[in-house]
């Protein structure tokens, strides 16, 4: 399913309406009229009409189009379809997969061994030679600590690397 | 002039040079590696900037910049790939003037009129934000308020082609950047009792989420190649003084709608580029010449792009409101270093803010020996495995989130923010208005409470006073102005 304008509209609106209902428990500054919900409740506000406005404008323009064909977009506003292309999907999976996996994981494992493996993981999965890879990703991961831990004093975390740190 | 002579003194620190020196490298790699923008440059630099004393953090972020700017011209050239988006505007050009064995004159343009139209930026600069910081020491709430409003709408209606998807991003930023304890009644909102959000969420993290992160996945998504340059680039500054005796109302003019372009909030040098390479060609006597590799509209184009970077310090100085994204993030480091921006910086800092003064003279001066460094190693620099950097530059994005609070919790903010930006811009969402959001909220929030408790109910208040009323004015003609261009533009389309 591609995603488009319209979905993204109602997820905004549905977030909206979350907040506006959310700010309603807020409490009244003493002796003022206007509390801490005032302010989000405008922007969620005009966040909600936005979204109906988007939700509205993708309909227009679907209608307009072909039937089974892309939605038409203003001329001259040639709109990336967004859509990531087949051969470049697990490179992007795999981005995404190692950062979250590397804030998991870096206290556990410490930032040599986490930084070192998110490297290799992101360069194979960018078509990079395996032999250049693995030395390429040591180096960086080692520079880097030296740098941030070293010099900046920077509290990367050993992990189990923590009975040999230097 | 006891301060100029102390800021001269701030500049020449070895330590100040030195990081100078270096950020230029930087800067000039940067923006002369296809997707890699001068605001991820500047984003970059932030975890660097929170290791080194005021004025050289300063000195960094604007010497790379300047620097990234003119190097986005060189793949441009070379390759038809704009090295940052301020360069986008006029690669056509530049690479049909290469195609026609012009590749040394192209980038010649792109560098000397980098540096004239940033020179007039940075002397625009110092002649204006005195002056308006003067005037801005009266300024009470409601102008202030009136100034964050004009500042979110330029943001949303310059920058963006299409306002709504703008709007929805500037609302989303100050809904993001309302979270946390800092709001005039310190009530912890959208904390859900989570510790890590009642200072509310990192602007640095969320930053170098949206703006570098996001490029590596874009990277990811879509990794354009780059052809194999093998061209000998000639003598660059041949000719050069000729085009400056042909072109001098263009120069004038790109150098002056750049810094104003600059100035307004939320549009930068991209937008400054575009603008002036339209206007060119309007305004030119043989406008059917572009694009066919004709000087002209580089050099007004050019000298654009590089002014916007000095305008855009102006309001961000004076008022503490970005002119740009890359100004966003300077502020942002501005508040690290003690050096609050606002009108009283001039009086209690004075010193400091010579110093960034002579910092962009400096920047500028020195991107001439620099630049026509890099333009010989142009070819060689494009050859860098792009593979094998994106993976490195996200691991430096990993440890900087972390190292500005040393919170694990920031890298998470990175990652949110990361895919945030690359999903949002993908569907044609721009970016920057959330993180001005993010930013200008907060300020917003405390003038328009402050402005509400004053007035009593009496909304009159809010424009009574002549620069409130001036500013409300003009916020409501951009307004209008944009609903009927609008309108003109679905009436042009023919009815629906």
């Amino acid at each position: 399913m591609r995603i488009h304008d319209g979905h993204i509209g109602g997820v905004l609106l549905a977030l909206s309406l979350l907040v506006l209902w959310h700010i309603q428990g807020f409490p009244d500054m003493p002796g003022q009229a206007h509390g801490p919900a005032l302010f989000p409740g405008l922007a969620a506000f005009g966040l909600a009409v936005s979204s109906v406005l988007l939700i509205i404008q993708h309909r227009r323009q679907a209608r307009l189009a072909p039937p089974g064909g892309e939605p038409a977009t203003a001329p001259g506003l040639d709109e990336a379809s967004g859509a990531v292309a087949p051969a470049n999907r697990l490179a992007v999976a795999v981005t995404i997969v190692g950062l979250f996996a590397y804030w998991l994981l870096v206290d556990r494992i410490g930032f040599l061994v986490a930084a070192s493996a998110l490297l290799v993981a992101l360069m194979s999965a960018y078509r990079v030679r395996l032999a250049l890879a693995v030395p390429v990703s040591l180096v960086a991961a080692l520079l880097v600590h030296t740098a941030f831990f070293k010099l900046l004093k920077v509290p990367l975390p050993w992990g189990v690397l923590a009975p040999v740190a230097w | 002039m006891n301060a100029f002579i102390t800021a001269l003194g701030m500049v020449a620190d070895p330590l100040v040079l030195g990081v100078m020196f270096a950020s230029a490298l930087f800067g000039l790699f940067v923006g002369a590696v296809p997707g890699l923008t001068a605001t991820m440059a500047t984003a970059l630099l932030v975890p660097i900037t929170f290791f080194l004393p005021p004025v050289a953090a300063i000195a960094a972020m604007v010497t790379a910049t300047a620097m990234a700017i003119f190097a986005g011209d060189i793949p441009g050239a070379l390759v038809r790939i704009p090295g940052t988006p301020a360069s986008a505007a006029y690669t056509d050009e530049s690479y049909a003037m290469t195609r026609k064995g012009q590749a040394e004159t192209a980038l010649g343009i792109g560098l000397v009129f980098s540096v004239i139209g940033g020179l007039f930026g940075t002397a625009v600069l110092i002649v204006a934000a005195p002056a308006l910081a003067e005037a801005a020491l009266s300024f009470s709430s409601f102008e202030y308020f009136w100034l964050v409003v004009l500042g979110l709408t330029c943001a949303v209606f310059i920058t963006a082609d299409r306002p709504l998807k703008g709007f929805i991003m500037l609302l989303l930023g100050l809904l993001l950047g309302s979270v946390g304890l800092e709001n005039p009644a310190a009530h912890p909102r959208f904390t859900f009792g989570n510790a890590d959000l009642t200072g509310g969420l990192s602007l640095v993290p969320a930053m170098i989420g949206l703006f570098a992160v996001s490029e590596i996945l874009r990277f990811a998504a879509d990794p354009v190649s780059i052809a194999e340059v093998n061209r000998q680039v000639g003598s660059v500054f041949r000719g050069m003084g000729g085009l400056m005796r042909r072109y001098p109302a263009q120069t004038l003019r790109g150098s002056v709608l750049g810094t104003v372009i600059g100035a307004l909030p939320g549009a930068g040098a991209d937008i400054a580029a575009w603008m002036s390479y339209a206007m060119s060609r309007k305004l030119s006597r043989e406008p059917e010449k572009f694009g066919t590799g004709h000087p002209e509209g580089l050099v007004e184009a050019g000298a654009a792009n590089n002014s916007a970077l000095a305008g855009a310090w102006i309001p961000a100085l004076v008022f503490g409101i970005p002119g740009d994204s890359i100004t966003a993030i300077v502020i942002g480091v501005l508040y690290m270093k003690n050096m609050n921006p606002g009108p009283t910086i001039f009086m209690n800092n004075a010193a400091s803010i010579y110093a960034v003064f002579i910092v962009f003279v400096l920047a500028n001066l020195l991107m001439l020996p620099l630049g026509w460094l890099c333009i010989k190693a142009g070819a060689r620099i494009l050859k860098v495995p792009r593979n094998i950097l994106m993976p490195i530059i996200l691991l430096f994005c990993v440890v900087g989130a972390f190292a500005i609070n040393n919170a694990r919790f920031d890298v998470l903010l990175l990652i949110l923010f990361g895919l945030l930006g690359w999903f949002m811009e993908s569907r044609g969402f721009p970016v920057a208005p959330t993180i001005l959001g993010m930013l200008l909220g907060t300020m917003l929030e405390e003038h328009f409470i402050r402005s509400m408790i004053k007035a009593e109910g009496n909304w009159l208040v809010f424009v009574e006073r002549p620069i409130a009323g001036g500013l409300a004015l003009f916020t409501a003609v951009v307004w209008a102005g944009s609903a009927w261009y609008a309108w003109q533009r679905r009436r042009a389309r023919g009815p629906a």
